[in-house]
């Protein structure tokens, strides 16, 4: 790994009550399989983000487990039914035990 | 007519075995998952329940031109309430080294059960998608993706 994973994601900013927006996230990751070999034969350990997890105002809205099927540099979407104002919280966790976390406020009005 | 029966030459017979040995000695390197392994993962989590076709809409590609990144978007036929809503959805694939590739938990809060993510497929072949409803049934659907350059691997 090079770079460190950087998240994106795409919420719009405001919402009316009852909407149904989708939410794109993306993080740059190389997501190595475990499956590769190096110049020398070597089989390159696995390093992928295992789990991605999305929270509003603190309570699960979704989590997805990946596995290495998933394609470099992840993308998830899926949905979410505004009712109220408030923040998201993005979290992905990576093999090694880091997490990267994006938190993104959402206006409901 | 049973006249000309083809006669295996010395020379072919050792260019077969070889070819035998050689296809021996690459066998476990490529050792893929299959429907046995994504069958025994599925039977792992929710036992021989029944599952029911339908409610399930699996958006892929017919043929995936790189198996690096293969778009799939899940969609399950569900009100999404307090009551009803899709729990947990699994994919597999059947041809790839690990037969899994995601697996989704919803909430009612998600309003519709539908996510969308980009796989590796090592190389043309099936996949499975499990649905979990609230209630405990079970649906399941299934494609297949013809893949033109493998996924995995160098």
């Amino acid at each position: 790994m090079t770079t460190k994973p950087t998240p994106r994601v795409r919420v719009p900013s405001k919402a009316t009550a009852g909407e149904m927006i989708e939410i794109k996230t993306l993080i740059s990751h190389e997501m190595e399989s475990g499956q590769r070999k190096d110049a020398k034969g070597e089989t390159i350990p696995r390093q992928i983000i295992n789990k991605f997890s999305a929270s509003f105002n603190g309570k699960p809205v979704f989590a997805a487990d990946w596995f290495p099927a998933i394609s470099a540099n992840p993308y998830q979407s899926f949905f979410f039914k505004a009712t109220e104002s408030g923040e998201f919280t993005f979290t992905w966790k990576d093999d090694n035990g880091s997490e990267y976390v994006s938190k993104n406020k959402l206006t409901v009005g | 007519m049973l006249t000309h029966l083809p006669t295996l030459s010395r020379r072919d017979a050792v260019k077969a075995a070889a070819w035998a040995l050689a296809a021996a000695a690459i066998a476990p390197r490529l050792a893929f998952a299959d429907e046995k392994a994504v069958a025994a993962e599925i039977k792992k989590l929710y036992g021989d329940k029944p599952m029911a076709s339908g409610k399930i809409k699996l958006d892929v590609p017919e043929i995936a031109e790189n198996g690096l990144v293969v778009p799939i978007n899940i969609e399950i036929e569900s009100p999404m309430t307090e009551a009803d809503y899709v729990k947990a959805v699994h994919v597999f694939a059947e041809g790839n080294p690990q037969p899994g590739v995601v697996s989704y938990q919803f909430t009612p809060a998600c309003g519709k059960a539908s996510a969308a993510t980009r796989m590796r497929l090592a190389q043309t072949q099936d996949i499975i998608c499990v649905a979990e409803m609230s209630n405990g049934t079970l649906h399941t659907a299934k494609a297949n993706i013809k893949v033109t350059i493998g996924g995995c691997g160098g």
